[in-house]
């Protein structure tokens, strides 16, 4: 069927911020959709909040909007673009949620829009647990057994005839708030009790459970002509019980006999046409009893999802891209398929190699919070690995996450401990599971505390006995065919290296000596069965090698590998960027990284793409194969750069900035020794290895200090010590985690404001990207600060220290490309905080507000092109080079998981949390403030209740605060000692208990509604307790909290601004081609 | 003489072998060549590991290779003649005794794969719970009551589970050897006759051809897979050798009168060429969407229709299983029609 000529512009919802469950993969579907229907011809009208994604830039939609993913606002830009259809499948869930929300709302049938692509009704059918399954069994498809109960004895008698455990989920509560799972007749009738209580409706859905029964997934794609085909089987590892997004998975299926698997293509089509998902892709989830094969369909995506992401990547099917096409009409035989050239998408990809997905947790970023993995989703990101085997794909996988380096168990684990291990699953169980095999505990037994399939346990079990073969030789000894088993049953040199006891460098000669290298093979979507014109590669240890490398001048970019905090779709962006110039610039450009969800694993984003772990053997190989002219390691933050030295050392051609700069600005000492000799300030500083001498330095700075280990990224494990005691603790505690590596102890600068610089350098000259202003003070890690370019309140002279500063330093380093540097002003004057000469979270950002793309400029200054020839808008003072701000602001806002993590703390620190971020654009501060604030989730409100309550520090300072709000028409309620201060600034505000000091108390006003807004900032830990509460309280009933006194004073503003403006938006084309003013 | 076949995917075996899924009375190759070859048996259904089902049959198996490598060798020259041995014979005087072998090209092998004499078929699909298409079969099973099809499968090398489906869609079948006359096929007094699939070149099969002829406009025929081929050759057509074939269960075919696109179960070597046939005896109803060859026709006014592919699956998508009601709806139809035209006679 051609393609519709009825519509000519489609509107596209993006998926917002990074979060927990919805991360780059959106970004990936969202762009290959945009750049699909633009080829088909049809305008593309685009919103997403998230700044940090490719599909927001200005060049691949035609008209993008970086405005908040609310009703209100998606409905003014298509009350400005008036679409005629809206694609509502590639923004996951979120977009799918607005989608919907504005079909029911009126809104599209006010416009004339249509959506395409999914209809309402398939939607909600696929959404609603109940309506799914009546679809089902409407198809005479079996699904978990189940009934609504409203009274105990009901449910007593429904759970007896399902037999336990059960499941039981509270109808309309909040995520999942009140659900459980229970394993006796004695649990059931207390928790069924709790769930009745808990549900506004005093109703419970019983439903038998399928945990620990086999998980596949099925990715399919339907046409307008009820063409239907599965792109990809997925099985998960881990059964079910654990969140496929928490589960290691992998394609294609390897344990159903053709009969069952059969069978499950036959329900997922029977699904998709009775859910009436006319066009594009799904996934389908599936149960399977391991012992009878009865099998329940369990849900339903009716959109690209992660797996679909991950789907894509396995097979080399575009499934984002196609159903993008399949939308606007097209067939699956009308589209040719990429990969081969001469067959067509209306296919079903064949695999003749093994991937395996696993997910990267960061758990220790959240004190508190249970690492248990069950239902719901708690993994940051994910690295995909492939091979020609599961045990190679597994090893690579495994190696792939960070860090590393081989696991080890503590030797005298009990085995008592190693059952609890397998039995109660946690983000180390794949590594336990390797040590209970090697400790010789039974597969059968294994197999029964994990309900892992007996076929990976075997998989597994191979690994181990391996091992132990390996370790009968030496690394002098070991025969080549022993060392080509080793390697081709996926095992690292540094895993080797282990085994006998040297150094994966002498593995690694003994390797070259006996000739065991890789061999790259490709990735085709069709089993060799047709020639490929995209290499996709990966290594394997075989006899044929098909990379087929080009003798021409070719750039390597190294990927970020797995999101995580800190180090997130920022680094993927930067690295697309560099690709993009450099093919621009007709260079052949090679991508590796092992990240599933990027853009930058597009086969289309790169000439060529390796899906390879980021470690030294692994990028060796490739560039020892490519013989590329450059390899880039500044842009996928700190997993590249820690290879830099490494790689240098092995003679391969670092271009941009050298590594030893890197280095050296990440070494205290020689660079405060630098800063010195530039005569630029920086906080008093010293480091430690021992807690004694980590006192006598603290001693010396003066309290308080900011204590962290060295090498960082994100902020990791960083605290800000008021006394010497928890100077002394913390070192003491990090030369338990590993290796001596001095910790690192700066003074800390209260109430300082914090700026972050980006600038980009030649060796010669350097031009400022941008200078934003944090919101938050310094000791709020800058990835978890607000802040805003150009800034609001810096004078013109502190300015122009900055700049100043930044030129300096990066002429200092001999800074090629980009360089990012965090300043703190205290009273006037600039301390620098930290200078990394690479690539930073900010730059998609300042490329966003100011229309320049810093990252292309960076990589083009790295292949030796100069900032003169670039052509930037800039304007000059005293002398340095700076990109032209234009007439508006753009304020940056970090997304925080907290509400993954019941049970932890909110409130921020140096410690970086936060998982995503929005952007807000607008000609007042004020209203850039409140859409990012409303884009993060925070609703700033117009009017009502705020509670207030400040430490001592902040009450001097809170009168002008309260007035503005009061004046806004808030009313105040205070805790005593808050109260007492606005009372004496002549500021009316009720007192309120503490959560200790009676009852009702503050979170018994948040719970029952009575409370609009809060800014509370806390002060050390004693009264940690009552506000962790009152912030907690704020989470769940989602009311904006806000906790550092200058947050409040832009909140302030921002409401002021809803007050004083009407809702405007604004694409992106428009702003970037308004005139740069040259002032601010 | 036979086939060595060599599996894309890497790990085989995983689940084992159990009988429901044996297609044939034994195995028919002659080796087979792996990545990797389980050593466990991991499934509900399995009753015995590949490896010992595979022994039992002594079929050796060749594993731990670049299976990949030497698929893409076959991509690129074609399929090859090839020898096994395990004696230690030095490989250069193994692929001069390759070279000897002769192509498959002009092979006659359906006859030595047939079964000797006539028999009843008697089982019908096996039921997995919850199976989604069990309902479909139990409409027709009520249907079966009503009317019941009388079908003589001729077997080239039958796969079990078209029998198993052409029972489950209501008919008693009858499988006959490869050389049966269509004389005694008629003397059995068939509503349908059935063309098996079978191995090598469609040319020298001239008896089947011969038998073809004899039978068409005389009783509904349904051809799969060789059977497709003899039909092309019977209705005038000529077939032709691929370089590699057509192997795996991810073919698109495009079923012409609907628009609609199967993914269909492919293994044959050989092509009827669709240029060859008279186009106005002859409709092409299905073409391959990766390489544009015939891949199923009918006869424009003679009850006869047949496809490349198999959509018997098994194993493979099951998205042309509504061949088998087509063979029914088509001798329902004959029936019809003769019984009125007794009818008019009398």
């Amino acid at each position: 069927m051609p393609k519709r000529t009825d519509i000519q512009k489609i509107l596209i919802i993006g998926s917002g911020p990074i979060v927990i469950g919805q991360a780059c993969e959106f970004d990936y579907s969202g762009t290959q959709a945009c750049k699909a229907l633009r080829a088909e011809g049809y305008q593309v009208v685009l919103v997403n909040s998230n700044p940090a994604t490719i599909m927001t830039d200005p060049e691949v939609a035609d008209r993008t909007y970086i405005e908040p993913l609310t009703k209100e606002y998606v409905e003014q830009i298509i009350a400005q673009e008036r679409p005629q259809a809206l694609l509502p499948t590639v923004g996951g869930q979120t977009g799918l949620n607005l989608a919907v929300e504005l079909a029911e709302g009126g809104v599209l049938e006010k416009y004339g829009v249509e959506l395409i692509g999914a209809s309402l009704r398939a939607i909600k059918v696929a959404e609603d647990r109940l309506w799914f399954k009546d679809a089902c069994r409407k198809v005479g498809l079996d699904v978990p057994a189940s009934a609504l109960v409203n009274n105990v004895q009901d449910a007593l008698r429904l759970a007896d005839q399902l037999g336990y455990p059960v499941v039981i989920r509270p109808s309309f509560t909040l995520g999942g708030t009140g659900g459980s799972i229970a394993y006796n007749r004695e649990e059931f009738a207390e928790a069924i009790a709790h769930a009745l209580d808990t549900s506004p409706v005093h109703e419970a859905l019983v439903e038998e459970s399928v945990l620990g029964w086999k998980e596949f997934e099925l990715e399919v794609m339907r046409d307008f002509r009820d063409n239907f085909v599965v792109i990809c089987s997925i099985e998960n590892f881990d059964p079910m019980g654990i969140h496929t997004g928490d589960s290691i998975t992998v394609a294609p299926v390897q344990t159903l006999t053709d009969k069952e698997y059969q069978r499950m293509r036959d329900a997922a089509a029977a699904v998709i046409r009775e859910v009436g998902v006319e066009t594009g892709g799904s996934n389908i989830q599936f149960a399977v009893q391991p012992d009878t094969g009865r099998m329940v369909v369990i849900e339903m995506n009716p959109r690209v999802s992660r797996s679909s992401a991950l789907a894509s990547k396995a097979t080399g099917f575009p499934i984002a891209k196609i159903a993008a096409r399949l939308a606007v009409g097209m067939t699956l035989d009308e589209i040719p398929n990429d990969i081969t050239r001469v067959t067509p998408s209306c296919f079903e990809p064949t695999m003749d190699y093994v991937v395996v997905k696993i997910p990267k947790w960061q758990f220790e970023k959240f004190s508190g919070a249970d690492t248990t993995l069950g239902t719901q989703m708690k993994s940051v990101g994910e690295v995909m690995a492939i091979g020609r085997t599961f045990k190679e794909a597994l090893q690579k996988g495994i190696r792939s996450l960070e860090p590393h380096t081989p696991w080890r168990a503590p030797a005298d684990t009990p085995v008592s401990l190693l059952r609890e291990k397998l039995s109660t699953p946690r983000p180390d169980r794949i590594h336990w599971l390797l040590v209970a095999l090697e400790r010789g505990l039974p597969a059968a037994e294994v197999c029964e505390l994990t309900k892992i399939d007996p076929w990976f346990v075997r998989q597994m079990e191979e690994i181990v006995i391996l091992a132990k073969r390996a370790a009968g030789v030496t690394v002098g000894t070991v025969s080549h065919e022993l060392l080509r088993e080793t390697k081709r049953n996926g095992m690292s040199d540094e895993q080797l290296a282990q085994i006998w006891n040297t150094t994966p460098a002498v593995v690694r000669h003994q390797r070259v000596k006996t000739r065991v290298a890789p061999v790259f093979k490709r990735v085709d979507t069709c089993a060799a069965e047709f020639e490929s014109y995209t290499p996709y590669l990966y290594s394997t240890y075989e006899d044929e090698d098909e990379s087929d490398p080009i003798a021409q001048p070719k750039i390597v970019i190294l990927g970020s590998g797995p999101n995580r905090i800190g180090q997130g779709i920022e680094f993927d962006y930067c690295c697309c960027h560099a690709s993009f110039a450099l093919s621009e610039d007709d260079y052949e450009t090679v991508m590796i990284n092992c990240n599933p969800e990027t853009v930058s694993t597009d086969y289309d984003t790169s000439d060529r793409l390796y899906f390879e772990p980021l470690t030294l053997e692994d990028v060796l190989a490739v560039i020892e194969r490519e013989k590329p002219q450059g390899v880039i390691v500044q842009f996928g933050g700190q997993t590249p750069l820690n290879l830099a030295l490494e790689l240098k050392r092995n003679g391969v051609p670092i271009i941009g900035t050298a590594p030893e700069s890197i280095d050296l600005a990440e070494d205290r000492r020689r660079f405060g020794r630098l800063l010195e000799e530039l005569g630029i300030p920086q906080p008093r500083n010293g480091t430690a290895l021992v807690p004694e001498e980590a006192a006598r330095v603290a001693g010396e700075i003066g309290l308080p200090v900011l204590v962290r280990p060295s090498y960082v990224l994100g902020g990791r494990a960083m605290v800000i010590a008021y006394d010497l005691n928890t100077v002394q603790e913390y070192v003491a505690q990090a030369a338990l985690m590993g290796p001596a590596r001095p910790v690192l102890i700066d003074q800390f600068l209260e109430e300082a404001t914090e700026v972050d610089v980006d600038a980009l350098a030649d060796g010669d000259d350097v031009v400022i990207g941008g200078i934003m202003e944090h919101i938050e003070e310094a000791g709020v890690h800058s990835g978890d600060s607000s802040c805003v370019l150009p800034p609001v309140s810096l004078s013109p002279a502190v300015l122009d220290r900055i700049r100043d500063y930044t030129k300096r330093l990066a002429q200092a380093l001999q800074v090629v490309g980009l360089m990012n540097v965090q300043y703190a002003i205290q009273r006037d004057t600039v301390y620098v905080l930290e200078v990394n000469p690479r690539a930073s979270r900010t730059v998609p950002y300042v490329s966003k507000a100011t229309g320049v793309p810093l990252a292309k400029v960076a990589a083009r200054l790295m292949t030796g092109r100069k900032l003169a020839e670039m052509n930037l808008p800039l304007v000059r003072t005293n002398g340095v080079a700076e990109i032209a701000v234009r007439d508006y602001y753009a304020v940056k806002s970090p997304v925080f998981p907290f509400n993954k993590f019941r049970g932890v703390d909110t409130i921020l620190g140096p410690e970086m949390r936060s998982t995503g971020e929005v952007m807000g654009i607008s000609k007042t501060f004020g209203q850039a403030f409140a859409k990012a604030q409303l884009a993060a989730g925070q609703r700033l409100p117009r009017k009502g209740t705020l509670f207030i309550s400040v430490n001592d520090r902040d009450k001097k300072q809170l009168g002008a605060l309260g007035r503005d709000l009061a004046g806004l028409g808030f009313k105040l309620v205070a805790t005593r000692g808050t109260a007492a201060a606005l009372q004496a600034a002549g500021i009316e505000a009720e007192p309120v208990y503490k959560v200790n000091e009676g009852r009702p108390n503050i979170v018994d006003l948040i719970k029952t509604g009575k409370v609009d807004l809060i800014i509370n900032t806390p002060l050390g830990r004693e009264s940690f307790y009552d506000e962790k509460s009152i912030r907690r309280a704020a989470i769940r009933y989602n009311i904006p909290c806000i906790t550092t006194l200058s947050a409040a004073h832009a909140a302030a503003r921002g409401i002021r601004a809803l007050h004083e403006h009407a809702l405007e938006v604004s694409a992106l084309q428009d702003l970037h081609g308004k005139k740069a003013s040259a002032h601010r | 003489m036979g086939q060595i076949v060599c599996l894309t995917y890497p790990h085989i075996g995983n689940v084992g072998a159990n009988l429901d899924d044996e297609e044939s009375a034994r195995p028919y190759i002659e080796a087979l060549v792996v990545r990797e070859f389980s050593s466990l048996a991991s499934s509900w259904r399995s009753t015995e590991t590949a490896q010992i089902y595979l022994s039992r049959h002594e079929i050796p198996v060749i594993w731990d290779l670049d299976t990949r490598a030497l698929v893409r060798h076959i991509r690129k020259v074609g399929a090859l003649r090839s020898v096994v041995a395990t004696d230690g014979t030095p490989a250069d005087q193994l692929v001069h005794e390759a070279r000897k072998l002769p192509t498959m090209a002009g092979l006659e092998l359906a006859g030595h794969v047939s079964c000797e004499k006539p028999y009843e078929w008697t089982k019908g699909s096996i039921d997995l719970t919850a199976s989604p298409w069990r309902e479909e079969m139990g409409e027709a099973a009520s249907e079966a009551e009503a009317r019941r099809f009388r079908v003589v499968a001729y077997d080239f090398g039958i796969k079990q589970n078209i029998l198993r489906l052409l029972l489950d869609h209501n008919c008693d079948v009858t499988v006959v050897p490869a050389r049966t006359k269509a004389e005694d096929v008629l003397e059995l007094k068939p509503d349908g006759v059935f063309l098996s699939n079978g191995p090598g070149d469609p040319e020298p099969v001239t008896y089947a051809v011969e038998n073809i002829r004899h039978l068409l406009g005389r009783v509904p025929i349904f051809g799969i897979c060789l059977g497709h081929q003899l039909c092309g050759l019977a209705l005038g057509g000529r077939t032709f050798k691929l370089k590699f074939g057509h192997h795996g269960a991810n073919h698109p075919v495009k079923n012409l009168a609907s628009n609609k696109v199967e993914i269909t179960a492919q293994n044959h070597g050989f092509a009827v060429d669709p240029d060859s046939l008279p186009a106005s005896d002859v409709e092409i109803t299905h073409v391959n969407l990766n390489d544009h060859t015939n891949e199923g026709m009918r006869h424009r006014s003679l009850p006869l229709f047949s496809v490349q592919y198999h959509p018997e699956a098994s194993p493979g998508p099951h998205d042309s299983h509504y061949l088998f009601k087509q063979f029914t709806d088509m001798m329902k139809e004959t029936k019809l029609s003769n019984a009125f035209r007794r009818g008019s006679k009398r």
